[in-house]
């Protein structure tokens, strides 16, 4: 499901400022490029902007930008994350996606066969969610004023009938379930930056997840809050929904799931898997009585297989969201100050 | 401070250096701070380096010792029949 | 991970619980400092405190580098990177310290001075390889564990003829700190301060040994446990540790007898004591200057070391003035007796070097330490 295409461009030469000058070169790189990959009718139908038909019930709208070093990791590259993240986000709000739109932002002096790599990439992943990226903008920035590649993806989808899922739904007493392993993403990114290079199988976790919430709110309807824990980790996002809901959050770190390698390479580079981000799993906080079914229903799917209830929604002032550790101890997991960085002490 | 992990060592090459394994991560390491290592070996990592080897004796004699120290307790909640 | 898990077991955790339970004497307090912040670290991280009897206190101590590094010698990294144009390469513990004005190396970083975070040294060697043209600077903090692999890069760089590596020293050595902090009036003459034991360091020890710390033992009668940094060490340590004190002993023992021996390991000693001498004194930050406390590259190796290398202004670095991280680092108090916690100084802002790092005692409790704070609010409000 989460294949990486072998697909090898022979495309040679490099972006330069006539590509984002409106006239025939940039014609041909959308023609040549963009279309040729990216292909679908209302894509075709060669307008600035896509003529949609109006769907029924609540829209939702989500739009984000995606810049990342390396462009290309194990498990994905820039133009797939630009697919499943935005997805994603669209999915958490118990939606299911319908168009997506996508804005390129280049450096002068990219590599064109790697901008075709990433095209490549975005169209699989969007084919393979079965969601079509109907509009998209490209702009050139001079050589030093960005970083190679910016993509910018916005998704717009609609909720089924009778799913409210919201994050001041959070209420004490919920259970908190978590869709599989945390860590992949991070540690996968991390394996191939400069200075930090290690060997490791571990891929990122990137996928959309839309069809796992679809098979979820058809089980449970009811679902309260739906998240996926990207940026910041799995302690990021509970923060978030405690801190705007006015709850708590108990979790138990035995029942956490972290790939061995993913705890192995925290420890050697003096990480906590908790603030590493992921970019396929999802976190769902739903009543109790909900949770046996859709944990059966999430382990049914290919992206949630190793899920598992992993703590209970708190009544607390201080909206801390606290773990009792592997030894039986009790921490707090606090938000993450800035970025996560190795450290040596 | 001083964060180290120990890791088993897999491969040696003559130029002090070595490749270590923790679970399926690899990372290559130098070993121009210890003598005498062999493959199969475990070390202590820090920051890029073999600082010790790592004892596999003393380590299970320090687990022996943290299991026993609780023996007594359970010992004592037999004979009160646990009541402590 | 071998050797990781077993010491993180649920079960043998309560096995030592149990035990310390059992033999802490209820009408005495055992004040037990931890020297190392991986110990403040495994404390926090496991909720170790929170499987102690309540008369059982960590007292958290200095052994944080990031944290006693005084605020000038980070102001001279960046003037280092910033006026002479090198590439100055650090652990990423050091990225986000505050010198004066805030201006941290993040800081720095974004307004344009080539600051890089590097794992290892052998990471900055490859930087200046492959950077012929430009000055690379390792800026070397850290414990006796951080300083053998410095003298490694060093010794490899005279090998190879790196001629544009070099090295700002700011290693500091251990026992001079525990030695400085018993003879503090604070512990010594006014016996406001009151350690009972310490749990002495693991990763130093592993390279110095534990012979080092049995001069403070006789000397001052307090028990040192050299203990592991996993969870587990840190509680059979503690237990250690309780045993010396209500037996009235005052000795020097191993718990991490994995990895540390009484000597240590000498071809690192030996290493370390051919590039790097003594400096008569160095400021801590928090404990002030200390006598023969931190090394400096040895006039052998004088083309390797940055402080000849790049002249340095004098400079007028400032503190945050009523920031309590000099008492907190030398146990007279707690992170919460300092106005600023939690309120100016946090981890998204800090203003002491206490709250920087993530084993400093003020980060540390911030972060995870809070739990207990909201028991005790909970049982006092239950009580009323």
């Amino acid at each position: 499901m989460n294949a990486i295409d072998t697909t090898v461009s022979r495309r040679k030469g490099t972006i330069d400022m006539a590509h984002g000058g409106g006239g025939r070169a940039m014609a041909e790189l959308i023609t040549g490029l963009f279309q040729k990959h990216l292909g679908n009718p209302i894509l075709a139908q060669g307008n600035d902007a896509a003529l949609l038909d109006t769907p029924t019930g609540r829209l939702v709208m989500s739009t984000d930008g995606h810049v990342i070093s390396p462009i290309f990791f194990p498990g994905g590259d820039i133009g797939s994350l630009s697919v499943h993240g935005t997805l994603n986000d669209v999915a958490m709000a118990g939606a299911k996606p319908l168009y997506l739109t996508a804005g390129f932002i280049l450096e002068e002096g990219y590599p064109l066969a790697d901008l075709e790599r990433i095209v490549v990439s975005m169209a699989h992943a969007a084919r393979e969610a079965s969601v079509p990226i109907v509009t998209g903008d490209t702009k050139v920035v001079e050589k030093g004023k960005g970083d190679g590649v910016f993509i910018t993806t916005t998704g717009l989808g609609v909720v089924p009938e009778g799913v409210h899922v919201s994050i001041e739904r959070a209420q004490p007493g919920q259970a908190i379930l978590l869709s599989g392993s945390i860590g992949d993403h991070g540690v996968a990114i991390l394996s191939k930056r400069e200075n930090l290079e290690f060997e490791t199988e571990i891929r990122s976790d990137s996928a959309a997840l839309h069809t796992l919430v679809a098979d979820m709110v058809a089980t449970a309807p009811g679902i309260a809050v739906l998240r996926d824990p990207t940026r910041g980790g799995l302690a990021a996002t509970l923060n978030e929904i405690a801190r705007a809901a006015k709850v708590g959050m108990h979790l138990d770190e035995a029942a956490i799931p972290v790939k061995p390698d993913v705890a192995a390479a925290c420890e050697l580079l003096g990480l906590d898997p908790l603030y590493v981000a992921n970019e396929g799993k999802l976190i769902c906080l739903c009543e109790p009585e909900d949770a046996e079914p859709l944990l059966a229903a999430m382990k049914a799917h290919p992206f949630g297989k190793d899920a598992a209830r992993i703590g209970t929604v708190t009544d607390d002032a201080a909206h801390l969201v606290e773990m009792e550790t592997g030894i039986g101890g009790l921490r707090v997991v606090d938000w993450l100050s800035g970025e996560q960085l190795p450290r040596i002490c | 401070m001083c964060l180290a992990i120990p890791a088993k060592v897999t491969e040696l090459s003559g130029d002090d250096m070595a490749v270590v394994a923790l679970e399926g991560v690899k990372k290559k390491i130098s070993t121009a701070l210890v003598e005498d290592l062999e493959v199969g070996d475990y070390v202590l990592v820090h920051v890029g380096y073999a600082l010790h080897k790592v004892s596999p004796e003393e380590a299970a004699r320090t687990l022996k010792m943290m299991a026993e120290a609780g023996v007594l307790q359970e010992e004592l909640e037999e004979i009160t029949g646990g009541a402590q | 991970m071998k050797y990781v898990a077993e010491y993180r077991d649920k079960d043998l955790a309560k096995s030592v619980a149990s035990a310390i339970q059992r033999e802490a004497k209820p009408g005495r307090t055992y004040n037990i400092m931890e020297f190392c912040g991986g110990h403040t670290h495994a404390i926090f991280r496991y909720g170790v405190q929170n499987l102690m009897p309540e008369n059982v206190h960590f007292v958290h101590g200095p052994g944080c580098p990031v944290c006693v590094l005084p605020v000038r010698r980070l102001d001279d990294a960046v003037e280092i990177a910033e006026r002479h144009n090198v590439i100055l390469c650090t652990y990423g513990d050091m990225m986000r310290v505050p010198g004066t004005k805030q201006r941290s190396l993040i800081r720095a970083k974004a307004d344009g001075a080539d600051i890089r975070m590097v794992y290892s040294t052998l990471d900055a060697l490859k930087i200046a390889r492959d950077n012929p043209e430009r000055e690379v600077v390792f800026f070397a903090i850290g414990f006796e564990t951080t300083t053998p692999p410095t003298a490694v890069a060093i010794k490899q760089a005279e090998e190879e003829g790196l001629k544009n590596f070099s090295v700002f020293c700011n290693h500091v050595l251990t026992p001079s700190a525990i030695g400085h902090i018993l003879q503090s009036p604070e512990v010594r003459e006014l016996g406001t301060v009151q350690i009972d034991g310490f749990l002495g360091p693991s990763h130093v020890s592993s390279v110095i040994g534990f012979e080092p710390y049995e001069y403070f033992a006789e000397e001052f009668q307090k028990p040192v446990v050299i203990a592991g940094f996993e969870p587990l060490d840190v509680m059979q340590s503690t237990l250690m540790l309780i045993r010396q004190i209500n037996e009235g002993r005052h000795e020097v023992e191993n718990e991490y007898t994995r990895v540390v021996t009484r000597e240590g390991n000498l071809k690192a000693q030996a290493l370390v004591s051919d590039i790097f001498e003594l400096r008569t004194s160095f400021e801590w930050r928090g404990l002030g200057p200390v006598p023969y406390s931190a090394l400096q590259i040895r006039e052998n190796y004088a083309d390797f070391d940055a402080e000849r290398r790049f002249e340095v202004s004098p400079k007028q670095s400032r503190e945050v003035k009523s920031c309590e991280c000099p008492a907190i680092l030398r146990g007279v108090k707690k992170p919460t007796d300092c106005k600023l916690f939690g309120t100016v100084c946090t981890p998204d802002n800090p203003m002491g070097s206490c709250m920087v790092s993530s084993e400093g005692a003020c980060a540390a409790y911030w972060t995870y330490g809070r739990y207990r704070d909201k028991t005790a609010r909970q049982q006092k409000e239950a009580a009323a």
